[in-house]
Formats: C-alpha cells, sequence, structure tokens
C-alpha cells in the first residue's frame, strides 16, 4: 500500500450508520456545517416570502399577528446566530488548515461536538415554530416585552437557550480555529504570511470570545428572571429594562463584525486571485482588522440612541460610529488599488465581490447616517434600519460568501460551477436585492415603522411594498438557481483539477476534493502566496507518520517546528455529549432542577469522551522511539 | 449519499413532525375565543394555556382583587395562596364565587366581567396555590414581589375550609361543572 | 383623518416644526456627502475596471510588486474620508445642541404614558383644577413648545411623530422627555416606534396641531365632565354602559365610573379614530369596535361585548354623545 492510500486510510471518517456520528475529519464537519447553516438560510428567507407576501397590501391578512411576530422573530434569529456566523465559522473549518498547510483542525472532537451543539439548537428553535411557541419578541428580545411578565408560556425560553446553544457553538469553534492559527501552520508559514482570511478568522473568534460571554449572562438573567423570578430586568425590585439593552448590544455589535470581517476575509482571497496579484498593503489590511475589531466594542450605544441616556455620552458613540468607517475604508480602497493593478479575469466570483462595492459602501453610508443622533432619533426602528442592516449583511457579507461558494466550491467537490447559471444567478440576486431592500430606505423616511405586521391604506407606502415584495420572489429564484447549480455541478460539473483559478493559497496545493489527510507532504512556505512564489529548499516537510494521526505542531509568530501531535480518533462521544447537553438545555427551560440531574449524563458523557486509551498512548509511545 | 446521509436528512424533518403533531396549546394565543363553559371533568381549557392564565394575573391586577385579596396573602378577604377554600377550590367553583360573589363580602361580579375573563381569573387564582403545571402558570410580575413566581409555588392539596360550616353543603353541590 | 386632509402627516422629509426640520437639514446634509463619496467609489471602481488589463487563470501573477503609489493614493482618499466623517461628526453634535436649546419658555406640560397598545395622556397645569387626562389623540397648540414627559405602563414603547420631531423612547421604571413645537397647523400622525408586542402596528396617535384659540377651546372642552346625555337611547346606553363591564376598565368622568385600565372615554365622540388610529371614529366602525375589538385589532385587552343589536345601538348612541 502506498503512502496515499496509508495516509488516507488513517485521517478518514469511518463509514456506515454508526460512523457517521463518529466523524472527525474537519473537512467532513465543515461541509455538513456549510450545508446545514444554508438549509437554515433557505428556511429563514422562506419566512422571509411569507412576511413579504403579508404586507404587499395594506391591512393584508396572509397571516395574523401572532403569527407574522414568530416570523420576524425566526428570521431574524436564524439569519443571525444560525447562520450568518455559523456560516463563517464552518468555512474556516474547512479551509484554514488548507490554507495553513495542516493536516488537520485543532482539537477535532470539539470541532465535531460545536458542530452538533449548533444543529440540535436549530432543531429546538424551529421544532418550537412549529408548535406555535416560536419566540416572538424580535431577535434582540427587548425586555420587559420578553420578560415573564409580558411573554407567557415557553416563547422567550426557547429564544434564549437557542442562544445559549449558539454562543456554545460559536465559542468553541473560535477556540477551535484560533489554536488552528496559531498552532498549525506550515513550517515557514511565520504571522506576517498567513493569508488575509486566516488574519480575518483569527481577529473575529478574538472578539467571539470577548462578545459572547456578555450575551450569555443576558440571556442566563432572561432564563432565571422568567423560571425562577429574578429581578434582573425588573424595575420595581431594583432591576433595570435598560440592562438588557446594554448587555445585548455590548455582543450585538461586534456580532455583526462576525458576520463581517470573515467576509472581507473572503474577498482579499478572491480579489488577490482574480486580479493576479496579492492585495496591495497588506499590513494596511491586516491592522483594518484588527483596528475594526476593537473598534466595534465602543459602538454599542447607538442601538440605544432613543433612550434617556445622557446626550454627551451618546455623541462619543457617534464619534466611534463614523470612525469605524474608516478601516473598512481603508481595506475597500486597497482593494481597489488592488484590480486596478492587477490583470483582471472576471469570472462569477469576482461578480460577486464587485457587487459588494456597491451593496456593502451604499449599506455603509446609511450606517454613517443611522451613526448620527439626530438622524438616529427620525429613521431608528423603521424600514430604513432594515433596509440598512440587509445592504450590509447581504451585501458585506452574503454576496461575498457566496463568490466564495462558487470559488472553493471546486476545491469542495472537484467540480466546477456552471459559468453561466452563475452569472445569471448573481444578476437575479443583484437585481432582486435592490428591488427588495432600496425602497425600504424611502419607506422608514416617509414614517413606516418596522415590525409591523400590516400597516393603514393612504400613507404612501403601498407602492414600495409591494416592490419590495416582488424583489423578494426574484431573490428567492436567484437562491434556487444557485442550489440547481449546485446539485448539478455535483451530478456532472466539468472536472476542476487541483487549482482551477490559478491561485496562490495553499489550499489550491491539494487535490481537488482534497484528501482525507490533506497534505502527503504538508508543505514549508516562504513567501505570502505560495503557490505564485518560485519552490525554494526545503518545500515540504517530511518524517510525519502516515499510519497515525501526526500533526506538526509549530511556533505562535514564526511557524517554527515545535513538536508533532497526536490528533484524536473519530469518536461517538462528541455527538453523545451533544445530545446530553441538548437535554440539559432543553430540559432547563422548564425545570430548574435540570441543571443538576440533567448535567449527570453530560459528565458521563464528557468523561467517557476523555477517558484515555491504552491502545492509543501504546502506540505514540512506540511512535515517539522510533519515528 | 449514503443511506446514513439520507437518515440524517430525514432526521430533523422527523422531529418537526413530532413536534407538530404534539402540538403545543400551552403556546396558542387565542384572542377571540368562544367561550361554552367546559363539562364537568374536563380539564379547563385556560389552566392548559399560559397566555390566558397571564391574561388572568393582568385582569387580577386590573380589576383591583388585591384590595381585598392582597398578593393572595389576603386582608379583607380571604387568602387565595393556601389550600383551604370556603366555597371549593375547583376551577367553576371559583368562576362562581367571581360572578355571583359569596356571603361575608365577595362582591358578584357577573354583567361587570365577561365569563371568558372570570375562567381566566380563575385559572390564576388556581395557580396561586400551586394547581397549576408549571409550564402554564404565571411567571413573576414586574412588580414588587409579594412571594415567588406562581409557577414555582408547591401544590397545595385544596381541602375545604373546616372553620367554616358552609363548606360542607357547598361541598355536595358544586361538583358537576358550571352552574348559572 | 387621513392623508388626503394634510401635507405629509406621518413623514421625516416634511418637516412642519423646528426639531423635525433641524433633522431634516442634517439629512440633506449627510445625503450630500455619502452621494458624493458613493459616486467617487464607484467611478473608482469603474475606472479601474475599465483600466486594467484582462488576464486569465494561467496570467503569471505578479509576486512583489511596487505599491508605492498605490498605497499613496490609498492614503490620500483615507485623509479625504477622515475629513468628511469629521464634518459629519461636526455636524451631527451641532445639530444635536440645537435640538436641545429648543425654547421652552411658556412650554406645554403633557404625560404621555404608554400602555399595550394605547396612550393615555395627561395635560398638566400650574393650577390643579385645569388638568385633566385624554387618551389616543394629542392636540398641541400652534407655535408653543410642549414638554412631552414619557412613562410606561407596561413595556417599553416609543413616541415618534415624524412630521414633528424625532422619536423617544418610553421605558418602564424611568422617566424620558421629549421636547417639540409644531409650527404648522394641521392633522399629523404619530405611531410607536419599538416593538411592543400583538398590536405594536395599530398603536398610533393620531396628533391635531390647533390655532392657539381651537386648541383653548379643545381644552376647555375636554376639562368639563360629560354632558349627560340628551335623548333617551342615549339614556338606555348610558344604563348598560355604567351597568355593564365596560366601567370595570373605563372612566367617564361625571359618571360613577372611575377605572384607568383602558383609555378615558369622557369625550371619546371628540376623537378622530377609535382603537389608538384602527378604526375611524363613526357610529357603524364603533358598534363594530365595541362588539368584537379582537376582530379589528386581535390581542387587544378589551373583551367582546354581549350586547344584543338594541342594545347596542343604544350603547352607541351614548358613547356618541360624549363629545
Amino acid at each position: 500500500m502506498n503512502v496515499h492510500e496509508t495516509l488516507d486510510r488513517t485521517w478518514r471518517d469511518p463509514g456506515g450508520f454508526v460512523g457517521w456520528f463518529c466523524a472527525v475529519n474537519h473537512k467532513t464537519i465543515g461541509l455538513r456545517f456549510i450545508a446545514t447553516t444554508f438549509v437554515f438560510f433557505a428556511a429563514a428567507g422562506a419566512l422571509a416570502l411569507v412576511m413579504r407576501l403579508q404586507l404587499a397590501r395594506p391591512r393584508n391578512d396572509v397571516i395574523g399577528p401572532d403569527l407574522y411576530n414568530q416570523l420576524f422573530t425566526v428570521h431574524g434569529t436564524t439569519m443571525m446566530f444560525l447562520f450568518a456566523v455559523p456560516v463563517m465559522q464552518a468555512m474556516a473549518t474547512y479551509l484554514l488548515p488548507l490554507m495553513l498547510g495542516s493536516r488537520s483542525i485543532a482539537f477535532p472532537r470539539l470541532n465535531a461536538y460545536a458542530y452538533w451543539i449548533y444543529l440540535f439548537g436549530c432543531l429546538m428553535l424551529y421544532a418550537a415554530l412549529f408548535c406555535g411557541a416560536g419566540p416572538d419578541a424580535g431577535w434582540f428580545s427587548y425586555v420587559p416585552l420578553a420578560g415573564p411578565d409580558y411573554s407567557p408560556g415557553k416563547r422567550s425560553d426557547f429564544w434564549a437557550q437557542l442562544i445559549t446553544f449558539s454562543e456554545m457553538s460559536g465559542l468553541l469553534e473560535s477556540i477551535v480555529i484560533i489554536a488552528t492559527i496559531l498552532k498549525l501552520r506550515a513550517p515557514g508559514m511565520a504571522l506576517h504570511r498567513i493569508p488575509l482570511f486566516a488574519w480575518a478568522m483569527l481577529v473575529t473568534s478574538f472578539m467571539v470570545m470577548f462578545a459572547m460571554p456578555s450575551v450569555m449572562f443576558a440571556s442566563t438573567a432572561l432564563i432565571t428572571d422568567r423560571l425562577v423570578g429574578t429581578h434582573f430586568f425588573n424595575p420595581a425590585e431594583g432591576g433595570d429594562a435598560l440592562l438588557w439593552q446594554h448587555l445585548f448590544w455590548f455582543f450585538g455589535h461586534p456580532e455583526v463584525y462576525f458576520i463581517f470581517i470573515p467576509a472581507l476575509g473572503f474577498m482579499s482571497q478572491i480579489i488577490a486571485t482574480f486580479s493576479r496579484r496579492p492585495v496591495v498593503g497588506y499590513a494596511a489590511m491586516v491592522l483594518s482588522l484588527i483596528a475594526t475589531a476593537f473598534m466595534s466594542f465602543g459602538l454599542w450605544v447607538h442601538h440605544m440612541f432613543a433612550t434617556n441616556l445622557p446626550e454627551l455620552g451618546k455623541a462619543f458613540f457617534t464619534a466611534m460610529s463614523l470612525m469605524i468607517a474608516l478601516p473598512t475604508a481603508l481595506q475597500i480602497f486597497c482593494w481597489l488599488a488592488t484590480l486596478a493593478t492587477g490583470r483582471l479575469v472576471l469570472k462569477t466570483p469576482l461578480l460577486y465581490v464587485l457587487a459588494f462595492f456597491f451593496i456593502l459602501v451604499l449599506g455603509g453610508l446609511s450606517g454613517v447616517m443611522l451613526g448620527m443622533v439626530p438622524l438616529d432619533l427620525q429613521v431608528h426602528d423603521t424600514y430604513f434600519v432594515v433596509a440598512h442592516l440587509h445592504y450590509v449583511l447581504i451585501g458585506g457579507a452574503v454576496f461575498p460568501l457566496i463568490g466564495a461558494i462558487y470559488y472553493w466550491f471546486p476545491k469542495f467537490s472537484g467540480r466546477l460551477l456552471d459559468e453561466r447559471v452563475g452569472k445569471l444567478q448573481f444578476w437575479l440576486f443583484f437585481i432582486g436585492f435592490n428591488l427588495t431592500f432600496f425602497p425600504m430606505h424611502l419607506l422608514g423616511l416617509r414614517g413606516m415603522p418596522r415590525r409591523v405586521y400590516t400597516y393603514p391604506a393612504g400613507m404612501g407606502w403601498e407602492g414600495m411594498n409591494l416592490l419590495a415584495t416582488v424583489g423578494a420572489f426574484v431573490i428567492a429564484l436567484s437562491v434556487v438557481l444557485l442550489v440547481a447549480n449546485v446539485v448539478r455541478s455535483v451530478l456532472r460539473g466539468t472536472a476542476a483539477g487541483d487549482n482551477p483559478w490559478g491561485a496562490g493559497s495553499l489550499e489550491w496545493a491539494t487535490s481537488s476534493p482534497p484528501s482525507a489527510g490533506n497534505f502527503v507532504h504538508p508543505p514549508v512556505v516562504h513567501g505570502r502566496e505560495p503557490l505564485w512564489e518560485p519552490g525554494a529548499q526545503p518545500a515540504v516537510v517530511a518524517g510525519l507518520a502516515d499510519d497515525r494521526r501526526e500533526v506538526l505542531v509549530t511556533s505562535v509568530i514564526d511557524a517554527q517546528p515545535d513538536h508533532r501531535a497526536i490528533f484524536p480518533t473519530p469518536s461517538p462521544w462528541p455527538f453523545v455529549s451533544a445530545a446530553a447537553t441538548t437535554l440539559l438545555f432543553v430540559a432547563s427551560i422548564f425545570t430548574p432542577w435540570a441543571v443538576v440531574w440533567a448535567s449527570i449524563p453530560v459528565a458521563l458523557a464528557v468523561i467517557a469522551w476523555f477517558w484515555p486509551s491504552v491502545r492509543e498512548t501504546l502506540a505514540e509511545k512506540l511512535l515517539e522511539r522510533s519515528p | 449519499m449514503t443511506r446514513a446521509d439520507a437518515l440524517m436528512v430525514a432526521m430533523p424533518g422527523l422531529v418537526l413532525a413530532a413536534a407538530m403533531l404534539g402540538g403545543c396549546e400551552r403556546e396558542q394565543r387565542r384572542f377571540d375565543p368562544a367561550t361554552p363553559p367546559p363539562m364537568a371533568g374536563e380539564t379547563i381549557r385556560q389552566e392548559r394555556n399560559a397566555y390566558d392564565v397571564s391574561q388572568g394575573k393582568r385582569l387580577f391586577r386590573w380589576y383591583n382583587c388585591s384590595g381585598c385579596h392582597a398578593g393572595g396573602g389576603g386582608g379583607i378577604g380571604p387568602p387565595l395562596i393556601d389550600a383551604r377554600w370556603r366555597y371549593g377550590g375547583e376551577t367553576s367553583q371559583i368562576v362562581q364565587s367571581i360572578l355571583h360573589g359569596r356571603p361575608g363580602g365577595m362582591p358578584a361580579f357577573a354583567g361587570r366581567i365577561p365569563d371568558e375573563q372570570a375562567w381566566k381569573i380563575a385559572a390564576y387564582v388556581r395557580s396561586m396555590s400551586g394547581q397549576l403545571r408549571t409550564d402554564v402558570a404565571a411567571n413573576r410580575g414586574d412588580a414588587l414581589s409579594s412571594g415567588p413566581p406562581e409557577s414555582r409555588r408547591s401544590r397545595e392539596e385544596i381541602a375545604l375550609d373546616p372553620t367554616r360550616p358552609a363548606s360542607a353543603s357547598i361541598a355536595a353541590s358544586a361538583v358537576s361543572g358550571a352552574q348559572r | 383623518m387621513n392623508a388626503s386632509t394634510s401635507g405629509g402627516w406621518q413623514d421625516a422629509l416634511l418637516a412642519h416644526g423646528p426639531q423635525a426640520a433641524q433633522v431634516l437639514d442634517l439629512w440633506r446634509i449627510t445625503l450630500a456627502v455619502c452621494t458624493l463619496v458613493f459616486a467617487l467609489v464607484l467611478l473608482a471602481l469603474l475606472v479601474a475596471l475599465w483600466r486594467a488589463p484582462r488576464g486569465t487563470h494561467e496570467t503569471a501573477p505578479q509576486i512583489a510588486p511596487d505599491d508605492r503609489k498605490p498605497l499613496r493614493r490609498v492614503g490620500v482618499a483615507i485623509a479625504a474620508s477622515t475629513l468628511l466623517l469629521l464634518a459629519l461628526l461636526v455636524g451631527s453634535v451641532v445639530t444635536d445642541r440645537a435640538l436641545a436649546q429648543l425654547g421652552l419658555r411658556d412650554a406645554l406640560h403633557i404625560e404621555l404614558t404608554g400602555h399595550q397598545w394605547w396612550w393615555s395622556i395627561h395635560y398638566d397645569d400650574p393650577d390643579p383644577s385645569r388638568t385633566f387626562d385624554t387618551a389616543n389623540e394629542l392636540h398641541l397648540p400652534l407655535g408653543r413648545p410642549a414638554i412631552l414627559t414619557l412613562r410606561s405602563g407596561d413595556v417599553i414603547h416609543s413616541v415618534w411623530m415624524p412630521s414633528l420631531a424625532g422619536k423617544k423612547d418610553l421605558i418602564p421604571g424611568r422617566t424620558t422627555t421629549l421636547t417639540l413645537r409644531a409650527d404648522r397647523a394641521g392633522l399629523y400622525r404619530g405611531q410607536c416606534a419599538e416593538f411592543c408586542g400583538a398590536q405594536h402596528a395599530w398603536m398610533a396617535l393620531p396628533v391635531s396641531v390647533d390655532e392657539p384659540a381651537r386648541f383653548d377651546a379643545w381644552a376647555d372642552a375636554q376639562r368639563a365632565t360629560a354632558k349627560p346625555p340628551g335623548d333617551e337611547l342615549a339614556r338606555r346606553g348610558q344604563r348598560l354602559v355604567l351597568g355593564g363591564d365596560c366601567v370595570m376598565c373605563h372612566a367617564i368622568r361625571g359618571t360613577d365610573a372611575g377605572a384607568r385600565q383602558g383609555p378615558d372615554l369622557t369625550h371619546l365622540a371628540a376623537r378622530g379614530t377609535l382603537g389608538a388610529g384602527t378604526l375611524p371614529n363613526d357610529a357603524s366602525h364603533l358598534a363594530a369596535w365595541v362588539s368584537n375589538p379582537a376582530a379589528h385589532k386581535p390581542g387587544v385587552n378589551m373583551p367582546s361585548a354581549t350586547f344584543s343589536p338594541d342594545d347596542l345601538q343604544a350603547v352607541v348612541a351614548y358613547l356618541r354623545s360624549l363629545q
């Protein structure tokens, strides 16, 4: 048996029904994760179509207020917590080890657990929605409306626990990503040589670790207020309704950057490849990402300008909200310079990137408007905000994401997506998107508040609402085309080859799709675009075992080889632990005693997960003596 | 796609289907219900619905039941949070008390409080002594705290108040549903 | 009340008071700056796309190009962006100060309390006998500033009258303030702008800006207690209302009805809408509302009434007499 086959056998996931639950290969988990996020993207999109049908005409009666309120809450919650953030982490899970020249992601079993936890959270939320128990207080669930007095039943509890699920998944993925980027790089890939997408994920993951605890605390306080009668948000007993807003938005503003910054990473990778040159100003780009991350923690009060916080304090947040435009502007200018000095290849991934310049810049400018207190006091909580947030999130994240799908699909599957369908699908999405969301700027200025299930006739809002509804269906058609393109390509697309785009980063040095162990001989790196720079000795790492899961661990700054580690084998325990954790979380919606009793299966599962295996330890020791 | 993959794709569908079939009576918001009175022995509809119990709590506050009953601790009127009931602690008996009054000072609210609201208030009153399921009972109110939230109260075994001679005859007669 | 009787009655782009006008000025400047920036960025993109030569995936990539000139241009662009943002910041702060400096001499003091899903309004006065309560329709005197003290009776609401001023939240446990002045008489519409539950969509606040004399007349009429009903039908209606469940929630000053859980009905017939802007206030809509509010505003806390058709006619006649 040759080294390819041995390596493949060592690293691949087990087959069969039970084996499906034991998978820990980062590519397997990554693809499952990406596919699941897109399923929920489509689900939330379907909810939006129903809402748009309801709003197409004044005083419409497609659905009533109770269902409408559940739909917009679940739409927002899904898109923000179950699609936009996880899909970025999922793409990173798949791509980072390949981009960094490693055979594996860090903590593969934890990575698997994070996926299962995420999936169970999604299922819980949608089971609740189908049960008539969908949360209905908005995706940011302000108290007292979401509190025990004004949200009877378990609807807001399902929301709060969904936060727990998705935050846990997000935090664990961040740990995995940070560890991978800092410790599992190819020798020679110093920090100043890692791809800009890796910088974006590193910065995002640190942000996640600082911001998510705030919302974890807030959602836990909401659960205890509702379940056992604490008074965190009860003004009559010393609590404060505004405490929720501070805690939530301290997380919530950075959260939109969890979504945006990885997309900036996609932009850099795609622009470099399709301009046939590295992005202008690598250092400036990296510093911009870091500056954006730091500044994003200083903006949260701009969601609270209509409250009675002191005016001078609000002005500081205006200043910060305007300032954060600068690092992003720097990135945009560097990309424009890259395009201007490159040799352009106008394929579908680049089209999506170009759309970013139109849509995100427009959204960012409406964001500048919203950051100015006097303007915000008119357009806050209106359709102007709905327009802004969709411009920045769809233009700034979804367009680059779809471009990234077109870009990396050949690597995932070994097939190219159809170019003609891709271009058609792009134009449908671009036109449909602008048709849907541009009129909403005007709707907000003309007085239409957000989160209304209907509106009176004669306000001048009918035409714009109808236009938005038509646009929404155009978007839906475009998404259907994307899915059709993917399915068709998987079944009979053109074979892609290792590096169909002639790109410079390391993931393109593997086969398409990559073998289970990624690199037969992990590369040594001498520059920022390893596949574009002429080879230099040594080119590969020799000596890693191929019959054990041996990974080279390197130092943080300079990626000097540090030691060889044996990585965990596939295991059912991450799935079982996630199932036990799900039981704990869901049961604790109904009784506080679940925290005690349902912890026991979790503890047992985790103990089984970490129980050392005598056979594996012996094999490691043998490897140490004679590598 | 392997058989395992296919099963995995189908699994979420099964979960959702189970949820739909199970239904979730607790969470329905019946904004304009028709109000037939329940039959004897039937579990009261309002006592299976969290929105109705929460509306009952709101109406208890709005109609100033606390003026005599405080937050359930009693004052001019008897306490509602304990297990002792002068005129019966079943929901229909409490509805009777609300609508037709009782000797000793309980006013008759028939014609003042619509029947459906009386059932909601009665369901809430029952939750004050822990008679309702914890997921249906009201949670803490956004007000000064007057005790643990109704959903955290342990269930008191309903008994008639032995100090009131009227109780015995009430108990004998107030068995079958709502009598009006 | 409908849009055809007024111009831009719920429209931030048609400002009819100094607060809204100052914001509109800032909006116009900001829109101009942002449009310019957008156009420049798009222009730069189009120029880049037009001038850059085309390549294919086999085109040899540039490994270490000299980027000093592009980086200098990027630097200039960043400097320009910084200056523009600074200008917008200055504009924002200047407008903030202007909004805070609305002259408040001789201001009218109003307390607005938000409920699910209606507004209770208390007109304050240094002389306590001249204060009065109303609901769901705000009247303001033309050209005289008003200080609205905002409270909430349940969840967070937000009062927004875009033609007159920016919005302010009504937060339980806190008191917020909104100051404004209306400089054009007419009918306006405000709306709750913070999601507050099932009927957030129908929590409107019609606003009538009246000439001072007309406002004084209105206020005097509001201060008065309800006139006794004139005809027998209305008297029968009054007996039904006072003897039924309406009085458990509603007040009608001048009668024994004094509950405050629902809107004050003392001068119901003088209002233009029912249900906080949900329905027009005329006999047929009033009958429909009273008999089944949930059919028009599902989730509303007001129960259906069980009047017979004759009784309903009497009740409506009485309520229509509450001018």
